[in-house]
């Protein structure tokens, strides 16, 4: 085969057609997406210096102290320590986690028997208005919809006047400003990114498998557990991924909701990124964030393969 | 009798979820700063001052160029993506398309903060040119989600027939496949659109100070005199949101009767 027929056998193939097609898209991700997310990395261990990062190799923005260089070029005075050092820095990654957490376990277990509700119970020619119902709420401003849990739930708010109209409670509760608030907040805004995809998975199970667990002498409650849930398994991760991962860099909810008196990691890497000028230390932070979310989201798809591998 | 547990459950989740939407246009007729029961009476007032509010037009202004152009440029780039990866199969495709999908679950404030620093350390002066760079970012996902299922179910015989009837590659897509996807892309653009305006942490980064409707939105409420005109704006934009969904919706029903395959439900 000559050089040229390998050529044009290249340039007519199938593999040049999708890479030619998919290359705007591609090319506008690469550069706007894969381009600073690697410089974020390679900020988090270069040097902090006034208004500038200097390219200049270190781990302190991770572990131990870190010096700053000031306008002039020496070295700062003070320190700072680092992500993974600095004692304030770990309790709002814990918070962060936590609440996290918390916002997926709360959404994915509300969120599966309203996925499975639809999809096995309700009418085939029905199913799309349902799911429609569901989406409705989520396209209006999420500032706005933040902010009405704010409404709801202050001190002068709606569910305290109700309460306290209705005599059940003289004092009212105090819900702003709490971890919970937050959860509540959360688990509403994200919803349908966890009924959506469980729905999926559900519609996709042979429902002659369910019948032939009956058939077998299984209970419905145990044709459930050992036939529908395992099958389901794909959407639950999806939708656990889908909730876990952006829920634990929301800015808007601790704002809104915990009154700026809950930070969460989100408001630390806005910190240091802007207000402090510290970029490394602010890039190492954001760096760190998504390597603990990514750990965890790898042990969690670890332990699910266990769970499914168990059930055969 | 057997009592529907399930239905009843999805009936409370449903009431749940509709809870803070109910409220919104509940206190936007309310004659009170106070955004609290009982109710003080009716008034339109809210509403008289959003309509005379300037900053109020200008956000708006500014938001409508952004999501405009956010949108035509997600649901293009999303049409390239979504008919290269259900058409063809080429090395890479994996990968490239777990990039451009990425944004749908990155945090936003990693995304806004990552492109934000390289911005900046190149000399780019933030305008509403950097918020649609990165609105385009997270919108171009769902776009490829939407199209690609709009890909998907079109039946590959008739791209065939037009080859055979002698059309070549271009004037293949222009004239049978573009018709048939095209209910998708209308939908695309609408919920494109719909994300960007909503849009926030990228808009308050990536922007200058200018307002959008986002950002006009969030300042507002942190003084409790304007909440109650927020409030009205917030039952305007339901009112909007509703309309465009019920839009979106209808091309995508009509997409799928277009190509004569069975409704599964749902945007995403």
């Amino acid at each position: 085969m000559s050089e040229r027929q390998v050529r044009s056998r290249f340039w007519g193939s199938e593999a040049f057609s999708g890479l030619a097609l998919i290359s705007p898209t591609a090319l506008y991700a690469i550069l706007l997406l894969a381009a600073p997310l690697a410089t974020t990395l390679l900020y988090s261990v270069f040097t902090d210096g006034y208004l500038v990062v200097i390219p200049h190799f270190q781990l302190c923005n991770y572990i131990g102290e870190c010096r700053s260089q000031l306008a002039d070029g020496t070295p700062s005075p003070d320190t700072y320590l680092g992500a993974w050092s600095d004692p304030i820095t770990q309790a709002l990654m814990l918070r962060s986690l936590n609440v996290s957490m918390l916002v997926t376990a709360m959404t994915v277990l509300l969120a599966y028997p309203v996925a499975y509700f639809v999809s096995f119970n309700v009418d085939a020619s029905r199913k799309s208005l349902w799911l429609f119902l569901i989406t409705i709420p989520f396209w209006t401003s999420y500032v706005i919809r933040v902010f009405m849990w704010n409404v709801m739930m202050s001190r002068t708010g709606v569910i305290n006047s109700v309460l306290e109209g209705m005599g059940i409670i003289s004092e009212p509760l105090q819900m702003v400003f709490t971890i919970q608030a937050m959860v509540v907040t959360l688990a509403h805004a994200y919803a349908p990114f966890a009924i959506l995809p469980i729905f999926v998975a559900l519609e996709k199970i042979d429902r002659s498998l369910l019948e032939a667990g009956q058939d077998l002498g299984e209970t419905r409650f145990t044709t459930f557990l050992r036939v529908t849930l395992p099958l389901s398994m794909t959407g639950v991760i999806a939708s656990v991924l889908i909730v876990f991962i952006p829920t634990i860099g929301d800015y808007v909810t601790p704002n809104l909701i915990g009154g700026g008196k809950i930070p969460m990691i989100a408001n630390i890497i806005e910190k240091q990124m802007l207000k402090a000028d510290n970029r490394p230390l602010g890039s190492a932070i954001a760096v760190s964030a998504m390597l603990v979310v990514g750990l965890i989201s790898v042990l969690f798809l670890f332990l699910n393969r266990r769970y499914l591998k168990g059930q055969k | 009798m057997k009592i529907p547990t399930l239905r009843i459950y999805t009936i409370a989740y449903l009431i749940f979820l509709y809870t803070p939407i109910v409220i919104l246009p509940i206190f936007a007729f309310n004659n009170s700063t106070a955004v609290a029961f009982p109710l003080q009476g009716f008034t339109t007032e809210w509403f008289y001052n959003i309509a005379h509010d300037d900053v109020l037009f200008r956000a708006l202004q500014n938001s409508l160029i952004v999501s405009s152009i956010s949108s035509v440029l997600s649901a293009t780039l999303g049409t390239f993506a979504a008919r290269a990866s259900t058409r063809y199969k080429f090395p890479g495709s994996g990968p490239l398309m777990g990039l451009i999908m990425l944004p749908m679950v990155l945090p936003d404030m990693i995304t806004a903060m990552a492109l934000l620093v390289v911005l900046l350390s190149i000399g780019i002066k933030l305008s509403l040119v950097t918020i649609i760079l990165g609105h385009v970012l997270i919108c171009t996902p769902f776009s490829v989600a939407i199209l690609t299922s709009a890909f998907q179910s079109l039946d590959k015989s008739l791209e065939e027939a037009a080859c055979d009837l002698g059309e070549g590659p271009v004037s293949t897509f222009m004239l049978v496949i573009l018709p048939l996807v095209m209910p998708g892309i209308i939908s695309a653009l609408l919920i494109s659109f719909t994300i960007s305006l909503d849009e926030f942490i990228v808009t308050n980064f990536l922007g200058s100070g200018e307002p959008l409707l986002s950002t006009f939105i969030y300042g507002q409420l942190r003084f409790p005199k304007y909440v109650p005109n927020i409030m009205a704006l917030g039952t305007v934009l339901v009112g909007v949101s509703i309309i465009l969904l019920t839009l979106a919706e209808f091309f995508r029903r009509r997409g799928i009767a277009k190509t004569g395959s069975k409704d599964t439900g749902g945007f995403l």
